[in-house]
């Protein structure tokens, strides 16, 4: 139990990190955005899920995350206007938003996955 | 607008702002993990697509704006809020190549090898948020409207 969680976590931080060192030296800042937003953890579970539960199962983790994304897409349009219309922190709204993708989620979930 | 590489923007980041990034998507993933085995790959899957590098980047975004201002002299300033909402901007167009590489993952994995599926979506994901990412930056539309007015007349 704990050894395939201590691989999950070092292998999502790898990936996660390669990520956001490519945000850190790309410009102009709106490309380097992308990055922000990179599969990198489905990148590191899926190839995990692959590996020890089949591709099917894997298969039906991508579906869910296509609902995912679509909340993704929700919050960051509302970190752009909390940030470039409001001028608030950068912190507060990245993490209060957080609300916003688990609503726009867990509705998706609801109605379209469950 | 070309697209530059500028190693020296690594300088400005200490290794405990990366050690941050690292345990924020390790976290996330063996989390994902834990989901999935817990109530299954339904609402895990949800969990692929949790902003678990915008939190960080943005406010270390702002961060590093607001002290480069700072060194400048100039003490009050929102351009590290607007470093910021760029990057939300950017996100946007990055999730939206992320729908891409979901779907090219759900549809195709059971039928392709694991290695060609995920690289495909890697390489569609890149491609579909750069070229949402270049119509926005070259459309009409996206220029200020005063920029507009002057292009017509």
């Amino acid at each position: 139990m704990v050894k395939p969680m201590l691989i999950r976590f070092l292998i999502g931080g790898t990936v996660v990190t390669v990520f956001s060192v490519l945000a850190d030296v790309l410009r102009p800042k709106g490309f380097a955005g992308l990055f922000s937003a990179a599969p990198s953890v489905a990148l590191a579970t899926l190839t995990l899920a692959v590996t020890h539960e089949g591709a099917g199962y894997a298969a039906l983790e991508a579906r869910s995350m296509l609902a995912g994304e679509v909340a993704l897409v929700v919050y960051a349009l509302c970190c752009v206007y909390f940030l470039r219309v409001r001028h608030r922190r950068s912190a507060v709204i990245a993490l209060s938003m957080l609300g916003v993708w688990a609503v726009v989620a867990a509705l998706l979930y609801l109605e379209a996955l469950r | 607008m070309v697209v530059k590489w500028n190693v020296g923007a690594l300088k400005r980041t200490q290794w405990h702002e990366y050690l941050v990034r690292f345990a924020l998507g390790g976290g996330i993933t063996a989390l994902t993990g834990w989901l999935g085995e817990k109530w299954g790959p339904i609402v895990g899957g949800l969990f692929l697509a949790f902003p678990a590098i915008f939190p960080a980047s943005a406010t270390l975004l702002e961060k590093h704006q607001t002290e480069k201002k700072r060194r400048a002299g100039i003490a009050h300033t929102m351009r590290g809020r607007d470093a910021a909402a760029l990057d939300a901007r950017g996100a946007v167009m990055g999730a939206l190549g992320g729908m891409a590489f979901a779907l090219i993952v759900w549809k195709l994995l059971p039928h392709m090898g694991a290695v060609s599926t995920l690289s495909l979506a890697l390489g569609c994901w890149f491609g579909v948020s750069s070229v949402v990412w270049y119509v926005r930056k070259h459309h009409p539309w996206s220029r200020p409207r005063t920029a507009r007015s002057v292009t017509r007349s």
